[in-house]
């Protein structure tokens, strides 16, 4: 690999090749390790993500992209390495500081409460933004009333933004998968995040469903202004949607660029395709 | 304000339309929509504000009178703002198919030379920018919801919020111009122009004039006695004439509110919350809903069947009469009550059709089951027989007077001739102006005297008075002997049992009526798991002597029900075959609406029409077949000859 500084390394702000402008690092991992007793998940790995970008980390199955995910979110804490966020430190995070950090993500098998309708769901999204006590929102009195009118109006935007008015109403559990992936993606907009994390989001998608999906993630980014940080194993979809792209394999990384850079990285192909040992 | 009144007072146009309303029915609700999971609402007076101003910003970005104004979109108040905002002006709104693909729209939009296109959103945006070099007439695109274009080129696109604050903050000088383009309007000019689909060759424009709508929309509004508080959900294409006449021309006319849905999916839904008291659809609508009560009530418990069937058994036998106004004995009425009660009340309420007053349908001709199902819950479920030339009304059915296999009496105002060769003609206020840029096809269907051509081969009862269409005309021809052989009408009995999904008659030039008939798989893939019969193929099922029986029954039935009619009683089918493969667009049989193309067929299977006629019991064919990939196969099979029982007129004469 080439040892001369990456376009990762870029600490300002820079103009994407569709003319977007990009702010400066909102987060920064430092030589980040992270290991489940004998196994090393994660190992001295660096990079950072920019204000407004689309990054993406693509990877061979068991490449530790998952993990990198839930370090980036604070779920795991590595046990080597530094994160900036938003310009500090950050230590160890309770789970419920986790959740009012600003960053939302979906999982790569929906985890949805598939008793609760659409609505309902995009509606826990909002949880964070609710601050009245339990007992006024049981008597949904003063307040809690507004409050919670308001948080509804948000969610109606949403469900008009990603066009599933007609199973507002229904149950999760019955809808089809790639419309479960759109309540999911759904559920984590509504918490109003400045960084969202998508875990695969066109896993057992279909091509239409995939299409759709890219232009979500592409309206988010442009609408809303979310930096967003997605795995995806599809690469004709990563290459198209990302401004720039992490190459992990066995939990190193192995590339880093904008996407066209990152296809001509040997080390790349080589991980993708195989290396011959003749 | 004195003028505005006395121009108010004329109301022959619908931008006048709108000041009347505004002015009675300034509180009563003219448009609702359906936004962010809330109903909305405007009144006449809110609506006609900002109608007004969006007709001023138009004026302000540079619309000229004359100009059309295409629109691009699902049923919006919005749209239909735009429209009467265009019409202001003095322009000519042309609504579109908005789910057609670019080169479809292509064709219309530079054939009417559209200065301005209203776009709902990025994907049609999208499509005018993939046209817009073979348009240039077009001078800017007004979307209304700017998701996904924050990055586009805003030189010729115009945000709808942003035309209207134009037309808020325009000066006296813009203001007094609207004026005086709205003063200028008569009666005879452009109401709209609406492309009819063409199912030969390329789209024409039909141009209505104010008269024609407005005319129009009182008759039928009279007929129906259609009133300021009727409501009506507005879900069928902007661009057909139907919708235009009934989400405008009708609710212009009288008042009433017009509802548009969520999204297009959410329709069913949004109807169930809106209970429209007026409600058209087409009959595969009905069908589709029936089909669905019909499959969940066999999905439920024990008791709630047989209380669900017990009822409409009751009802399909007296809820008609009822309806009709017949005399019916008060111990089935109370029965009828005790089933609107447990049974009717709470279906209709879950279709949405509970206040539903007076209801349509319309386009092709509905099943007798399906029909007397709907109004035999109580629905006042009519037929109407009409085309854009006419500005939809040719024929309706009057109250009381209602039956699934005629298309009613001449709509008032409304005159009919039959030709010699049985092709209907009419002659009405509603009658089109003339087809646009296309003088030879005008003079083609129009005649000096107002005669116009509809392309069906029908007749009028003798008795009622009512139009029956048979057939389009120039698919009707004429047997051996010189009877009439009107094949679609046979064939659209046949496809109204649902184990028949297609039908191709074949008599014309012949001494007797031969049929093709295709099984539908799903149906009688379900009868026949009911009946423990197993099968492999739809060649298998449809080979099956069982299925065969169960065709033919339905063949005899249908030969007695054309025997009763005097003039069709040379349609009899004397004998059938299923066919091994189902006809298929992507061979060609059909066509991509699925209507079937009888040439083709006839050309393919030319050995097994051979047979029919050649008194053979079976028949041996190959046949080949297109894959959904492009692939070319052939499947081959050994076909059964049945014969149908025949009644001769002379037996049921006696």
């Amino acid at each position: 690999m080439s040892k001369q500084k990456a376009p990762s390394e870029r600490q300002n702000s820079y103009v994407t090749a569709d003319g977007r402008t990009i702010g400066p690092a909102v987060m920064e991992m430092k030589n980040i390790t992270l290991r489940f007793g004998g196994v090393i998940a994660i190992q001295g790995i660096s990079f950072d993500i920019h204000e407004g970008e689309i990054r993406a980390i693509i990877g061979p199955n068991g490449a530790g992209k998952s993990s990198m995910l839930n370090v980036i979110n604070g779920f795991y804490h590595p046990q080597e390495g530094k994160i900036i966020y938003k310009g500090e430190v950050r230590r160890p995070l309770k789970p419920f500081e986790i959740a009012h950090q600003g960053i939302a993500r979906t999982f790569q098998n929906i985890a949805l409460f598939k008793g609760m309708t659409t609505l309902d769901n995009i509606m826990t999204g909002r949880l964070t933004h609710m601050n009245t006590g339990m007992l006024s929102q049981a008597l949904w009195w003063g307040k809690a009333q507004r409050e919670e009118t308001e948080n509804r109006a948000f969610a109606e935007r949403i469900i008009d933004f990603l066009e599933i008015q007609s199973i507002r109403k229904v149950p999760v559990g019955r809808l089809p998968y790639g419309l479960q992936k759109r309540v999911e993606l759904g559920r984590a907009l509504a918490a109003e995040p400045s960084l969202l994390l998508l875990d695969e989001p066109m896993a057992g998608m279909n091509v239409e469903e995939k299409e759709d999906m890219s232009r979500f993630i592409l309206d988010v980014n442009e609408e809303f202004g979310t930096t967003i940080a997605l795995i995806e194993h599809d690469m004709s979809v990563v290459m198209d949607l990302a401004d720039r792209v992490v190459v992990m394999d066995y939990g190193k990384k192995i590339g880093d660029g904008t996407p066209d850079e990152v296809r001509k990285n040997q080390a790349v192909i080589d991980a993708y395709l195989g290396v011959s040992h003749d | 304000m004195a003028a505005a009144e006395t121009s108010a007072a004329r109301r022959d146009t619908v931008p006048r339309l709108l000041a009347f309303n505004a002015k009675h029915y300034a509180d009563k609700p003219a448009y609702r929509e359906k936004e962010f999971g809330i109903w909305q609402s405007w009144s006449w007076a809110e609506a006609a504000s900002e109608i007004n101003k969006l007709a001023a910003g138009l004026l302000t970005i540079g619309l000229q009178p004359g100009d059309h104004v295409a629109l691009l979109g699902r049923n919006r108040p919005y749209f239909y703002w735009a429209m009467i905002a265009a019409q202001t002006n003095g322009a000519v709104p042309v609504p579109v198919y908005q789910d057609s693909v670019a080169d479809e729209i292509a064709y219309v939009l530079a054939h009417c030379s559209a200065r301005y296109i209203f776009a709902e959103d990025q994907e049609q945006v999208d499509k005018i920018l993939e046209i817009q070099d073979n348009l240039p007439e077009l001078r800017g695109v007004i979307f209304l919801d700017e998701g996904g274009m924050r990055k586009y080129d805003r030189s010729r696109l115009y945000n709808y919020l942003d035309v209207q604050a134009a037309g808020e903050n325009a000066t006296q000088k813009q203001k007094a111009d609207l004026a005086k383009r709205e003063e200028a309007q008569t009666g005879a000019d452009t109401c709209a122009m609406l492309y009819t689909s063409g199912t030969t060759g390329q789209p024409k424009g039909v141009v209505l004039s104010n008269d024609n709508i407005i005319k129009t929309a009182e008759a039928s509004s009279d007929f129906d006695k259609l009133s300021v508080n009727d409501s009506v959900l507005a879900y069928l294409p902007m661009a057909w004439v139907g919708d235009f006449i009934f989400s405008m021309g009708q609710a212009m006319w009288t008042g009433f509110c017009v509802c548009c849905p969520e999204s297009t999916e959410t329709m069913q839904h949004d109807l169930r919350e809106i209970g429209p008291s007026y409600f058209f659809a087409p009959p595969r609508y009905f069908e589709g809903v029936l089909t669905n009560v019909m499959i969940r009530m066999e999905d439920a418990g024990k008791f709630k069947q047989s209380l669900f069937h017990y009822f409409m058994d009751h009802a399909r036998k007296i809820g008609g009469e009822i309806l009709d106004g017949h005399t019916v004995s008060t111990s089935d009425r109370l029965k009828y009550g005790l089933g609107r009660f447990l049974v009717y009340g709470p279906l209709l309420n879950t279709l949405g059709l509970t206040k539903v007053r007076v209801g349509y349908t319309a386009g092709e001709a509905i099943g007798p089951e399906i029909f007397s199902f709907y109004r035999s819950l109580g629905i006042n479920l009519k037929q109407l027989y009409g085309q854009t030339e006419a500005s939809v009304f040719i024929t309706q059915q009057p109250d009381g007077q209602v039956r699934s296999d005629t298309v009613g009496v001449p709509s008032p105002g409304v005159e009919i001739k039959i030709s010699d060769s049985g092709e209907v003609f009419y002659r009405s206020p509603g009658t089109f102006v003339e087809y646009y840029k296309n003088p030879k096809s005008t003079k083609e269907t129009k005649d000096k005297q107002g005669w116009v051509a509809t392309g069906d081969a029908g007749f009028m009862e003798k008795d009622t008075g009512h139009l029956r269409i048979i057939d389009r005309a120039k698919d009707v021809g004429k047997m051996k002997d010189g009877r009439l052989f009107a094949p679609k009408y046979v064939e659209n009995k046949l496809k109204f049992y649902p184990t028949i999904l297609e039908a191709v008659v074949f008599g014309a030039g012949r001494d007797m009526c031969t049929a093709f008939i295709n099984i539908d798989l799903q149906a009688v893939g379900n009868w026949a798991e009911r009946n423990n019969i197993a099968y492999s193929s739809y060649q298998e099922l449809a080979g099956n002597p069982d299925v065969y029986k169960m065709v033919q029954n339905h063949i005899n039935e249908i030969n007695r029900d054309v025997a009763a009619d005097e003039m069709l009683s040379g349609c009899q089918i004397h004998r059938f075959l299923i066919l091994h493969k189902e006809l298929d667009a992507d061979d060609g049989e059909l066509t991509r609406t699925r209507k079937v193309r009888r040439r083709v067929i006839q050309d393919k299977f030319k050995d097994l029409i051979g047979a029919l006629y050649g008194g053979k019991s079976e028949i041996f064919t190959k046949t080949q077949v297109t894959y959904e990939d492009g692939t070319q196969g052939s499947i081959s099979a050994t076909l059964r000859i049945e014969d149908a029982v025949v009644i001769s007129v002379q037996e049921t004469a006696a």
